[in-house]
């Protein structure tokens, strides 16, 4: 064992393999790795906090807005996030929203919706995971549809008997993923 | 240290900072996991929250009931009123206070608001939430049983979930202290025509309720004879 370590430890503070990482990096290393920063930074579009933009905005990019919007936001594949000085007032629906600012509106989110301390929002939510940090102001109702759950299925079995066990345990385990996540 | 030892560490301390400051007392509950269980028959029920909005409790009824959570923090509400002088118009306030409309709410989560309330107050409340209560819907509250010691700071207690059987409560500043207890008969003609289903008298002074509107009755159409 602790000559097979010894085997591969490297010397002198060089790599050990120093052959293999010349032949895979470029000599122009960081320049190759820049393309990249700027794909991810073009792919976070950001509203600055002087823009006001009245009606409809759509997109098909995570999307970071510190400025006003009113009217309606549809990302709904991607990540909106009102930054700590946007304000909203508008219907919002995306596959995530991050608040740290505020919001009017209802927020409708296919994965999550995540109001941060000092964030707020003044409307209803729809989201299958919802969490609101201690500090936030959250004023409105809060829908965690059941994975699987008809959205117009409602009373109709009110007084039916209790879940299936199958949907029971299914539940158990998204609510373990759901603290893992916070 | 054995790995598992360090992961069920992260776990606690994960857990701690989920339901907020790890130091606040947790406290057995008996009527919430009545008050669960009165609800986890019906698909998507509707509950209405008094207290203050707590991430991890939208969390744990979400996921637990499949809801919809509407969020009324009264105890904003009863703050404003006291700091501006205007504790008179809380009834009227109240009468007028909640846009739901009549039986559409499943279950309602009072925590200790009517611990706050004069008697003057807590009539009104108590019938709007009669009055939202769909029938067969549940009503959770908790009162105290015991005197506010004079000269006690004003707080109210975020009640955190932190499983069916307990709560942790957190003590936040309050403009107003907790009103005279109020006695087991007022409560019951408070909440009339529910019917007090379950009551605990728990060690800390708290008497929690669990109160039950009446179901609809069965329909009365005549079946037809069978040929």
């Amino acid at each position: 064992m602790w000559k097979r370590d010894e085997a591969v430890k490297p010397t002198n503070g060089l790599p050990a393999t120093p052959a293999t990482a010349a032949s895979t990096q470029p000599v122009s290393g960081p320049a190759a790795v820049q393309p990249d920063a700027r794909r991810i930074e073009r792919d976070i579009v950001n509203i600055g906090k002087s823009v006001v933009i009245k009606g409809e905005l759509n997109g098909s990019e995570d999307l970071t807005i510190e400025g006003h919007v009113e009217g309606r936001i549809e990302l709904k594949d991607h990540v909106l996030t009102i930054g700590p000085n946007g304000k909203i007032k508008a219907q919002v629906f995306a596959k995530a929203v991050i608040v740290l600012g505020e919001v009017n509106g209802n927020v409708t989110a296919s994965e999550k919706v995540d109001i941060r301390d000092g964030g707020s929002v003044d409307g209803d939510i729809i989201s299958p995971r919802v969490a609101i940090a201690e500090g936030a102001h959250f004023r409105g109702s809060v829908d965690m549809q059941r994975k699987g759950a008809q959205p117009g299925q409602g009373q109709q079995k009110a007084s039916s008997s209790p879940l299936p066990e199958k949907s029971q345990t299914s539940m158990a385990a998204s609510t373990q993923a759901t603290a893992a996540a916070h | 240290m054995a790995l598992s030892d360090l992961f069920s560490r992260r776990r606690k301390e994960h857990a701690e900072s989920e339901a907020g400051a790890p130091d606040a007392p947790v406290h057995p509950t008996k009527v919430l996991a009545r008050f669960i269980a009165g609800l986890s028959a019906r698909s998507q029920p509707v509950l209405l929250d008094l207290g203050p909005v707590v991430g991890s409790n939208v969390s744990f009824f979400g996921e637990e009931l499949g809801c919809k959570i509407i969020v009324e923090d009264l105890s904003k509400d009863i703050d404003r009123h006291v700091r501006d002088g205007l504790l008179d118009q809380f009834p009227a306030f109240l009468m007028k206070r909640f846009p739901q409309e009549s039986g559409s709410i499943d279950g309602i989560l009072c925590w200790d608001v009517f611990d706050y309330l004069d008697k003057k107050s807590a009539t009104p409340l108590a019938n709007q939430l009669v009055r939202m209560l769909r029938p067969d819907g549940v009503l959770l509250a908790f009162f105290g049983t015991a005197e506010p010691p004079p000269g006690l700071k004003p707080e109210y207690t975020r009640h955190i979930v932190v499983d069916k059987l307990n709560l942790q409560h957190r003590s936040y500043a309050a403009a107003r202290a907790k009103q005279r207890p109020l006695k087991n008969r007022d409560i019951q003609l408070l909440f009339e025509p529910l019917r007090i289903v379950e009551q605990f008298l728990l060690k800390t002074n708290l008497r929690e309720i669990l109160l039950r509107k009446a179901p609809e009755p069965a329909s009365t159409a005549p079946v037809s004879p069978s040929v």
